[in-house]
């Protein structure tokens, strides 16, 4: 650690960089004004306001519906995929497609699942988000378990199979824990894609629901208020606290895939 | 060598099953658009329907009609009603054009954009017997150039489009359209035009003397030279933010629509004007779309939107003018707010129609605009 | 069983879920979207089923290469500060002890559990004409700057939002790394910047190139932030797109820009692959 003291200037900067924006919008979570957009003083009452609004708490039902749904299904789907890429296949025009998703632009996403689902007349509800989102989650789940994968050491795998595990348990008992970083890094990914996705979101959903990004997108010709603060004010310091607090109590999956 | 031979042939397999489904998707849209070609024409509507087995979904702007709307209707006319918001026109169109039916029944949409959707054959005429309370509209608004005699359109609100800006900061009023493309100094850098193409184009055009309408390729080029030649004193383009850049100051003179501007603010120093030049006629319409199978209580929720007791609503709190003689009659008019403009004044207004191939070139000018650096 | 056909079921079990449902969600979608390049646009939206090659020429058009260009620039420099950034970070996540590891990585994503809007709201707050940081600075005697509406902020707005996709996978790469590597290396007198060199990079190559992937071409597909922090004045192949599909309603020519970009990006991850695999 001692060589790489320099390393901690990016670290911060970092750090620093992605938080300092988060402490205005926190502050603006206090503001007496209509807007999200400019400070005019403090006050409590959004909070309170956003105890009463109903869309927005269905909004938040929703959007954990989705990115909950999604991030499961891509972890499960992404993580095989990994695996077949890898190990099963040599082909790059598969590498390449199973990619694809996670850097194709939204909008050609969601104007293309809006037509298919058109034309295969599917009702439109939450479940057709959830599918929607998994594409692109699957894509960077497989991504970042891949990079535990190239060129990984198989002898484990081996040694198991030479003591006489067959290959379903070898997989679970040894493939799976050597991947768990990888899959703990792409299903964090997945979800935080999925929580803020607005774009296929609007054209993917069903008519009587609505995720909160939609929300709030809809808020902007009158003014995105400073609920919409108020709300990510308590949402992160709920998941700091759990993390805080799951980080006391147990020692996450990962420490048995370094062993 | 074995791993490969499953892989290999997997991009095979894969673009044979990727085909097939396409062929059954598109076989799915043809028979579809056949069934949506022969939808109910201008006199198979049941005045006498039983409204209360039919349900009706909405899609509309965020906070544009009143929050207890579904509720009354449920009370007054027994259907189930549904909102959908979208954020800008543009999205609407786009989940209402992409399949044969979006499942929406009414949505709100901008003018010249009822136009194009009804020139795509998506609109349902507007049976008038079933909405008495088209009576109640101003004359004028039956005489709107995009859809006269309101055919397939109901005009829910209507404007216009000026200089939305600080009466604090400007040293003096702006009076013109040359005044956002040649801003004074103490403006410079502190103006916003709208991004989307026929509004960027309106201030160039206007102060040039055309029509907002011109197709004519001179006209056009004449407004982009001005427009290229305001950019460097702006900053920036902006459809939505404007309201609020003038709130924090980084703003002093905004191209507004007249509803986006906010001069009702409590500290009462931001004001609104129409350049001599003249501006547009900008109307929100509700339109009826032919997918739907709730025809009879589309209708009756228009009819009772038109009522004054619920139309009066977004004049009196939102601040939008309504083309409703009865619902205006019942508002009192807040300080600062612009709901005194009467509709002769607002008829100066030139209405942007869509131009139909034309409306390319204006795309094309938007993007050289902005491309420009 | 033989090992060719266990290998053969191996490859079925892995690959066919994922693959399946790729070409059933992804594949077929843009085959549709992409079918539209074929057609013409209705005179008020909408596609005319008569095949055009019109399309194509427009493609060609300099104004386009331009916007191109201007992409190229924003989405590469974006990539290679996020680079800077990120290496470091995640080489230090993945040497923290293991209980804090978590915690630093779910610190990088917590501030994009927060709304995309507000996220940019409070960025305009910071750099505006009247914001805090030009009023901090007018208190040292300095400024304003303009440090909104220009490409230096859309770098920023960038950045900003792609920055977790570089640290992730780049963490999942330097995570799997042997300490005892780099030990060793240490050992046999290497500098740590050779053993960094020598050791370090060219095994977490993989890692690098996905994130630098996910860095540059969603970049390269933004339209929100050259609109909110650009102030609209320059645009990206993202805002070209949108424009077509949603403003301009010319499907056609919109799905013919995306067939381009998916063409560029169909290269982009066949060489990603073939450089992974060989890392």
């Amino acid at each position: 650690m001692g060589r790489s003291k320099w390393l901690h200037v990016p670290f911060w900067a970092t750090y620093v960089f992605l938080y300092v924006p988060i402490i205005v919008l926190v502050v603006m979570s206090f503001n007496s004004g209509k807007s999200a957009y400019t400070y005019e003083g403090f006050s409590l009452k959004w909070y309170g306001e956003l105890a009463q609004d109903e869309r927005i708490r269905d909004g938040l039902v929703n959007t954990l519906i989705v990115a909950v749904g999604s991030t499961a299904l891509a972890t499960v789907l992404g993580t095989l995929l990994a695996v077949g890429l890898v190990r099963h296949t040599r082909s790059k025009t598969l590498d390449a497609f199973a990619l694809m998703p996670a850097v194709l632009p939204d909008l050609v996403l969601a104007i293309g699942l809006l037509v298919f689902y058109g034309m295969i007349q599917l009702t439109l509800g939450l479940y057709s988000v959830i599918l929607a989102h998994a594409v692109f989650s699957m894509a960077f789940v497989a991504a970042v378990v891949r990079t535990r994968l190239t060129n990984a050491d198989t002898s484990l795998e081996e040694a198991s199979r030479d003591l006489g595990a067959g290959p379903v348990v070898t997989f679970m008992k040894v493939t799976l824990p050597q991947l768990a970083p990888g899959i703990i890094a792409g299903a964090l990914l997945a979800f935080t894609l999925s929580l803020d996705e607005f774009v296929i979101a609007f054209f993917t959903i069903g008519n009587t629901e609505q995720t909160l990004p939609i929300v709030i997108y809809s808020m902007i010709r009158f003014g995105v208020t400073p609920k919409i603060n108020a709300l990510a004010a308590i949402l992160l310091l709920v998941s700091f606290t759990a993390v805080i607090a799951g980080q006391r109590i147990t020692k996450i999956g990962e420490s048995r895939a370094t062993d | 060598m074995s791993r490969t031979r499953f892989t290999r042939r997997l991009p095979a397999a894969v673009a044979v099953v990727g085909l097939a489904l396409a062929v059954a998707a598109c076989g799915g849209e043809s028979t579809n658009s056949a069934a949506s070609a022969p939808a109910a024409t201008a006199d198979q509507l049941n005045p006498n329907a039983d409204l209360s087995k039919q349900s009706v979904n909405v899609t509309v702007w965020d906070g544009y009609t009143p929050k207890e709307l579904p509720q009354k209707v449920k009370d007054k006319l027994k259907f189930p009603l549904k909102i959908t918001l979208h954020a800008t026109n543009e999205e609407a169109m786009a989940k209402l054009t992409a399949s044969g039916d979006s499942g929406i029944d009414v949505a709100f949409v901008s003018g010249q954009y009822a136009q194009a959707l009804n020139e795509q054959g998506l609109l349902e005429p507007i049976h008038p017997e079933l909405i008495p309370n088209l009576s109640n509209l101003y004359p004028e608004a039956t005489q709107l150039s995009y859809d006269k005699g309101n055919k397939y359109s109901v005009p829910y609100t209507w404007g216009t489009t000026g200089i939305c800006y600080r009466s604090d900061l400007a040293k003096t009023p702006p009076t013109s359209w040359k005044d956002l493309l040649s801003p004074p100094a103490w403006a410079d850098k502190k103006v916003t035009m709208m991004t989307t193409e026929r509004w960027l184009a309106l201030p160039a055009l206007k102060a040039l003397h055309y029509s907002v309408n011109t197709d004519k390729d001179d006209e056009i080029a004449a407004a982009k030279k001005l427009l290229v030649e305001a950019k460097p004193h702006l900053l920036g383009y902006d459809d939505t933010t404007f309201g609020d850049k003038l709130k924090s100051g980084e703003a002093v003179m905004v191209e507004a629509w007249d509803g986006w501007c906010p001069t009702t603010d409590e500290k009462q120093n931001i004001k609104f004007v129409v350049p001599k030049e003249g501006s547009d006629l900008w109307v929100d319409t509700m339109v009826i779309l032919k997918s739907s199978k709730n025809k009879e209580a589309a209708h009756a929720l228009i009819n009772y939107i038109l009522d004054p007791e619920i139309h009066s609503w977004a004049a009196a709190n939102i601040n939008y003018k309504v083309p409703n003689k009865a619902a205006m009659d019942k508002v009192t008019i807040p300080k600062g707010s612009l709901l005194g403009i009467k509709p002769a004044e607002l008829l100066n207004g030139e209405s942007i129609i869509d131009l139909g191939q034309a409306s390319l070139k204006y795309t094309r000018m938007s993007t050289e605009i902005t491309a420009q650096s | 069983m033989s090992p060719s056909r266990g290998r053969r079921l191996g490859a079925f079990v892995f690959l066919s879920p994922g693959l399946t449902y790729l070409v059933v969600l992804l594949l077929v979608p843009l085959v549709l979207v992409l079918s539209y390049t074929l057609f013409q646009r209705g005179r008020f939206g909408g596609v005319v089923y008569e095949v055009t090659g019109e399309n194509f020429s427009r493609l060609l058009d300099p104004l386009y290469l331009g916007v191109v260009g201007t992409s190229l620039k924003l989405a590469g420099l974006t990539t290679l500060i996020a680079l800077l950034l990120g290496y470091p970070t995640a080489y230090l996540i993945a040497q923290l002890p293991r209980k804090w590891k978590t915690v630093a990585l779910v610190a990088v994503v917590l501030p994009f559990w927060t709304n995309f809007i507000i996220r940019v709201y409070a960025w305009i707050i910071l750099l505006n004409g009247p914001g805090l940081l030009n009023s901090g600075l007018k208190a040292l005697g300095l400024g304003p700057y303009e440090l909104l509406y220009n490409q230096g902020a859309i770098v920023l707005g960038l950045l900003y939002s792609y920055l977790p996709l570089m640290v992730l996978p780049l963490y999942a790469a330097i995570e799997r790394l042997d300490p005892q590597l780099r030990e060793a290396s240490a050992n046999l007198g290497a500098s740590g910047f050779t053993t960094f060199r020598k050791v370090t990079l060219p095994m977490t190559v993989p890692g690098v190139l996905t994130g630098c992937l996910f860095v540059f071409v969603p970049s390269f597909g933004n339209f929100v932030i050259p609109e909110m922090l650009g102030g609209g004045k320059s645009i990206m192949v993202g805002n070209l797109i949108r424009t077509e599909f949603l403003r301009a309603r010319d499907w056609p020519f919109g799905s013919t820009l995306a067939l381009a970009l998916v063409a560029v990006l169909v290269v982009l991850l066949i060489a990603q692959s073939w450089a992974a695999r060989r890392g």
